[in-house]
């Protein structure tokens, strides 16, 4: 049989039933992801909530340094693309001067938790009425795959290269359990994408977040544990069972903070 | 006239901000500059509802201008030369990606964590691009507190006119010293209009704005940086501002900025007293530089001192447009030390025995 065979199936556009469709807040471009990064479905999770909440024109979206560093080019709304773990101090700027706006981040593990730590913990301390997503996947993915601040002791990274060692690189950095207690954070919880049941849940957390900025009380935080399977060495499959079996012991999915029912209800 | 009053310099330029209908300010407090700070805090917001928020830093400080001027909005901040070397980066991903805004710079004594006092150190970090990449900061160098002021709507202005950050770079003694200031009009803020480009919200009438600096194709960033190169060229052409004084029939031509040519214009008047034909070039834009004036002066001079509070740094540029017609030389005091007329004089007399001999 001949290789790249096609078969021709004659059956008009418009004669079949749209079941899903890509949102018009997500731009008809080809992604430069890997193959089974989550990535792409994170940014898709977020541009359908705002395309469902009807909010493309009052959204505005800041772009880190990473992998994701592009997903302007694929989310359509406008943006703006922050210095290396600068994202939260630019969207305060943002947020400061157009509060009537729905601002978020979008940030992975090096950029929120190692380089933009300050900015991280004093936007949320300050309470900023924004969403800061959080893309965990434990390694420095556009780099080439070095150790992140949130990699797993043992995990092997270039920069870790027999794993990494307690005694040697410290610990993994909870920094989702870390900005919790502070009182101006509002509302952090902690999702993954590796399953659709929790991509499902990833997109409740997000409506939920966006909705809680209508109320003016504080950071929302998502954390979404991800993936990497070009750095973690492994097919988009396996990778997502590996961040099942590893990931998740030491980053458990689940609410950390929610709003009170008074808090919900004063708002 | 507008309103006579008696300030500090950091005062009125923190009061020109405000009248100029700044929408936020973003700063961290240092020596000699914090009053700028904390003028705004008092009177930014319950006057013109002016955001004025004490950042985590000065990475934070220059990040969160970043995000406002990128969402249309006319904002500021103030540091002195150790928070400045902390803005480096931010200023450079502003000037990537074209967005305007004032920077203020009051100059202390360096390096490193240096002196609080008086210091004109950081020139070359203010003109030859102290960030990284091929990119210029318009700076505007005041030397009185009537132009502390006055530097900040003309700042914003240039700023916005060639979407490119602005910097006033003063010093702690011009920060600090009182002196009578005329302040004009308070702009309404409200009044003026969000730039087209901005990040406000993507309607259906236009494709998404996006605000970066990160042209990942070689072709592209090379055209981004014609552009931008073009357009720095256009500032040099009508941006260049200068003030001259006696240099007509100068033979000794002083150069000096800020602070140092009030103490030059002292030195160059005893010299004009004792006969001695001494004229004052005072570059006010320090980039784009006023070549043009010295190069004009060194066709009949004999000979150029630049004073500056600092090893050496303007004359450079001095040497560049004089072009080898006539000795430059330098003078200066570093670490917060401010020289005297009568130490400017001397040297004047000794660089004059020698270019007439
Ligand atoms: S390197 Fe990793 S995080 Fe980056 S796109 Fe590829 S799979 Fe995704």
């Amino acid at each position: 049989m001949e290789e790249n065979t096609m078969i021709e199936v004659d059956i008009a556009h418009d004669e079949m039933d749209i079941v899903c469709e890509r949102p018009d807040t997500l731009l008809d471009a080809r992604m430069h992801y890997c193959p089974g990064c989550g990535h792409g479905v994170a940014h898709r999770v977020i541009m359908e909530v705002v395309a469902e909440m009807g909010i493309q024109d009052q959204t505005i979206g800041v772009a880190p340094v990473g992998c994701s560093v592009f997903a302007y080019h694929y989310m359509n709304i406008d943006m703006q693309e922050a210095a290396h773990g600068r994202a939260c101090a630019v969207a305060t700027g943002i947020k400061r001067v157009r509060p009537d706006k729905f601002v978020f981040t979008y940030q992975g593990d090096g950029d929120l938790a190692a380089i933009g730590t300050g900015e991280t913990v004093h936007a949320i301390n300050r309470g900023e009425n924004m969403l800061i997503v959080f893309i965990n996947n434990a390694i420095y993915g556009m780099t080439g795959g070095q150790m992140a601040p949130t990699t797993l002791i043992g995990q092997k990274s270039t920069t870790s290269p027999y794993g990494r060692e307690v005694g040697f690189n410290g610990h993994p950095l909870k920094i989702t359990d870390m900005i919790a207690p502070l009182p101006g954070a509002f509302y952090v919880t902690r999702t993954a994408v590796n399953t659709p049941a929790n991509v499902r849940k990833t997109k409740k957390a997000i409506q939920k977040a966006f909705e809680y900025q209508k109320l003016n009380r504080g950071t929302c935080f998502v954390e979404v544990v991800s993936n990497c399977p070009t750095n973690w060495g492994m097919p988009p499959q396996k990778s997502n069972e590996w961040l099942s079996e590893n990931m998740l012991p030491m980053y458990p999915l689940g609410d950390l903070k929610t709003p009170s029912k008074e808090e919900l209800e004063n708002a | 006239m507008g309103e006579l009053r008696l300030m500090k310099g950091n005062e009125a330029l923190a009061e020109a901000a405000i009248r100029a209908g700044i929408d936020a300010y973003f700063g961290y407090p240092i020596t000699p500059q914090s009053e700028v700070l904390e003028y705004l805090t008092r009177e930014g917001y319950n006057r013109t509802q002016t955001v004025i928020l004490q950042a985590e830093s000065e990475i934070a400080s220059i990040n969160m201008v970043y995000g406002a001027a990128g969402a249309g909005a006319r904002v500021m901040t103030s540091s002195s030369s150790p928070g400045i070397s902390l803005m480096m980066e931010g200023i450079s991903y502003i000037a990537g990606a074209e967005l305007p805004c004032l920077l203020v710079n009051v100059n202390r004594g360096g390096p490193g964590l240096g002196t609080i006092q008086p210091s004109q150190g950081d020139y070359f970090q203010s003109t030859k691009g102290g960030g990284h990449g091929d990119y210029r900061m318009i700076v505007l160098a005041p030397s009185t507190v009537q132009e502390m002021a006055d530097f900040v709507l003309e700042g914003f202005e240039i700023a916005e006119k060639y979407r490119n950050p602005t910097l006033i770079l003063a010093d702690g003694a011009l920060g600090q010293m009182m002196e009578k200031v005329e302040l004009r009009e308070q702009l309404d803020r409200k009044a003026r209009e969000i730039p087209g480009w901005a990040t406000t919200g993507k309607t259906k009438d236009r494709d998404h704005n996006i605000i970066t600096s990160l042209f990942i194709q070689p072709e592209e960033m090379e055209q981004v940086n014609i552009r931008l190169q073009k357009k720095y060229k256009e500032i040099e052409q009508n941006e260049t501002r200068v003030q001259t004084i006696q240099v007509e029939d100068a033979d000794i031509v002083l150069v000096a900025y800020g602070l140092s040519a009030r103490i030059s214009r002292k030195a160059m008047e005893i010299c004009r007293e004792k006969g001695m034909k001494v004229g004052l070039i005072r570059p006010i834009t320090l980039w784009p530089y006023p070549s043009a004036a010295v190069a004009e002066a060194a066709e009949h001079a004999k000979g150029f001192l630049a004073v500056e509070l600092n090893a050496g740094q303007m004359v450079e540029d001095v040497r560049l447009a004089v072009n080898g017609k006539c000795p430059v030389e330098h003078y200066g005091r570093m670490g917060g030390i401010i020289m005297s007329p009568e130490e400017i004089v001397e040297k004047i007399e000794d660089l004059a025995k020698r270019v007439n001999q």
